[in-house]
């Protein structure tokens, strides 16, 4: 599906907000009075309580907090996973919460990039077919299709790697191959769950470094979630979670850079 | 997902877990092969019956003389003296519908060639009579009209009489015969047409103007029967009816009365046998398609098994834009390949299970090119049947609980 500059307009304009100048200035997620409950018979888990965020375009934003303080049930929100209980959410000044499943897959196939904790990739399939697994629903002619995915697998470095399986790549490899697949459609956000949970410190450091890339050079929105908080000092904001509330939100004064810190590690430990 | 990448995901799907696939498509291979060998064998006997039913003449009506009732004792058909050549002339002239018309009567007698003798039955007929049989002359042709009409001793044998009275295979074109006493010139021979369906030898007769047989050997000038030939198979209820509403006239029979004659009608012969033919071959492919079924559920399982398995990789696509649509595309097209590639594997199996059993069996199969095509298009209808719900589970899955399955 395609979101006109002239249904961005529309959109940004209600809910009393100042209506946004076309573009650039629209929130790229935008919560508001954000409920989310889970109903599991017996019991109902109010996962998130009323909440109110906004990540402007090109923010590197590192969301922090202890478990079932709402991180997951945020990130599966913001990542079209899921839809609130309550409350508005807007991506890209879209009201997400009003689309159907295959209108939030398309959403999710073009605006948005996934990378998880545990890699997620397809066993049995090479890095170069996997990072074009997206291109494949968004309907990509072949040719396209594979130049695109090529240029991604240099993006992150893997460019000699293509035909390799995920079992024949390290941690850090793999991590990287799923970064390639998440850049694929070209998404405004990248969403990350834990992506360096399974990864070494200084393979850490590396994935943030692309990170950090990816957002400097090409602009591209971050939100990352994390439980480390020397992982969560590379974003330019940290958001912490509690109870399902925001209980801190604070721009980091000086992010750590990680192709410095990168050159004061010892090379050993590096699997590449 | 374009179809080209949907059915290469499937075939690498498939090859993951070769033996398994192999065991799936297996309950598909011998359904389809079942199915077109049961079905082969059906119109195989079924085209036999109807070459049978051909070789006793096409659209036959046989008109017998009547049983005859003396007080309270009844006599059985060919009893009665009222069939006359006369009822022949007017049906052809009254029933514009009859084709063809042959006048039959008949006799015993020994049959002596120069060296030979043979006790066979001679039959009085006309020459339509081989044309309404459809009966194929070996060598020479018929007796003629001409023949008929001036009670010529001119005679056509059948294979058997043939063999027994010309045993070293000469040609018996333009010899003599001669039965009772009487010679005959011998003017063509019929092919062999075997036994008949009650296992009697339908060769063994000999076939002379019915009018040399009525004036020289057995005095009588009444017929035993009149064999017609209506001018299509639809037609012949309808020149029944009018041979019945004839002869009734003819004969003086007034309503109530019993009839001194019987019409055969053998298309009602045909149709019967056709119809249990068919029956057959509908009961051994509903056995066959037993067996289809049984395969189609097989297809089901292991599609339930694997969804379950799968369900991180689902996770993974939806996550990446895969629709509903995608997902259960998806999986209906991997039941549909693992169904066709059963399919068509299976149409092999069944061919050489054809020819098997008609090189062992010796039984007439018929496989036609309809039931291939109907055999192939049922097992990939099976596979989008059975693969429709695993499809439709795969589809339903929530990506956030697919994504966290282990």
């Amino acid at each position: 599906m395609s979101i006109s500059t002239e249904q961005l307009d529309v959109t940004a304009g209600r809910n009393g907000q100042p209506a946004a100048s076309p573009g650039k200035d629209v929130p790229v997620i935008y919560f508001e009075g954000v409920h989310k409950i889970y109903d599991l018979g017996e019991i109902q888990v109010h996962a998130l309580r009323g909440l109110d965020v906004t990540i402007q375009r090109g923010e590197f934003v590192a969301i922090m907090g202890a478990s079932g303080g709402g991180k997951s049930t945020f990130m599966n929100l913001v990542g079209g996973l899921d839809r609130p209980t309550r409350g508005l959410y807007k991506l890209d000044g879209v009201d997400v919460s009003k689309l159907d499943k295959t209108e939030m897959a398309h959403i999710r196939n073009r605006k948005l990039g996934f990378v998880f904790q545990g890699f997620n990739l397809l066993s049995r399939t090479t890095a170069l077919e996997n990072v074009e697994l997206p291109a494949l629903y968004a309907r990509l002619p072949p040719a396209e299709r594979i130049e695109r995915a090529r240029e991604a697998l240099r993006i992150v470095g893997l460019a000699e790697r293509e035909h390799h399986y995920p079992s024949q790549l390290s941690g850090g490899q793999q991590q990287r191959v799923a970064i390639a697949r998440a850049l694929m459609n070209r998404p405004s956000i990248l969403l990350a769950d834990e992506p360096t949970g399974n990864l070494d410190s200084r393979t850490s450091v590396e994935i943030m470094g692309i990170f950090q890339r990816l957002n400097r050079e090409r602009g591209i929105t971050l939100v990352l979630v994390t439980h480390e908080p020397d992982i969560a000092e590379y974003a330019q904001r940290i958001i912490t979670f509690r109870d399902g509330k925001i209980r801190r939100d604070e721009k980091v004064a000086h992010p750590q850079n990680a192709e410095e810190v990168l050159k004061s590690m010892p090379v050993v430990g590096s699997d590449d | 997902m374009d179809i080209v990448s949907i059915v290469r995901v499937a075939l690498r799907a498939l090859t993951r877990n070769k033996l398994r696939s192999i065991l799936t498509m297996l309950g598909i291979i011998i359904g389809v092969g079942a199915v077109i060998a049961m079905v082969g064998v059906g119109q195989g006997a079924s085209e036999q019956m109807q070459a049978r039913i051909a070789q006793m003449g096409s659209n036959l009506l046989i008109v017998q003389s009547g049983s005859h009732q003396a007080g309270v004792v009844r006599i059985g058909f060919g009893a009665t003296k009222t069939l006359v050549p006369g009822d022949e002339q007017a049906m052809l002239q009254e029933i514009p519908l009859i084709k063809e018309a042959a006048a039959g009567t008949s006799t015993h007698q020994q049959v002596i060639s120069d060296n030979n003798n043979w006790g066979t039955s001679i039959q009085g007929t006309e020459p339509s009579y081989f044309d309404i049989r459809a009966w194929e002359f070996d060598l020479g042709t018929s007796f003629t009209e001409q023949d008929v009409a001036e009670a010529n001793n001119v005679a056509v044998l059948g294979a058997t009489p043939l063999l027994n009275l010309f045993p070293d295979g000469s040609s018996p074109i333009g010899k003599t015969i001669r039965i009772k006493n009487l010679p005959f010139t011998v003017v063509g021979t019929l092919q062999p047409k075997g036994q008949s369906g009650g296992g009697q030898d339908q060769d063994d007769d000999v076939y002379i103007p019915y009018t040399t047989l009525q004036k020289k050997l057995s005095g009588q000038n009444w017929l035993s029967n009149i064999s017609v030939s209506a001018a299509t198979k639809e037609t012949t209820d309808t020149v029944s009816q009018q041979i019945v509403n004839l002869l009734h006239t003819r004969h003086r029979i007034r309503a109530g009365q019993h009839d001194d004659f019987d019409v055969r009608n053998l298309a009602d012969v045909a149709d019967v046998a056709n119809a249990a033919s068919n029956i057959m071959t509908i009961l051994l492919a509903s056995i066959a398609s037993v067996s289809l079924l049984v395969g189609g559920i097989g297809i089901m399982n292991i599609m339930l098994v694997s969804v379950t398995e799968r369900t991180r990789e689902i996770g993974i696509r939806m996550a990446v834009g895969a629709t509903e649509a995608d997902v259960q595309k998806q999986f209906i097209i991997e039941a549909l390949v693992l169904a066709s590639l059963g399919g068509l594997v299976g149409i092999v199996f069944g061919l050489i299970t054809s020819w098997l059993i008609s090189a062992i069996a010796q039984w007439p199969v018929d496989v036609s090119i309809l039931s291939i095509i109907v055999a192939a298009l049922f097992s990939a209808g099976i596979g989008i049947f059975f693969g429709y719900y695993p499809a439709q589970k795969a589809a339903r899955l929530d990506p956030i609980e697919a994504l966290r399955f282990e």
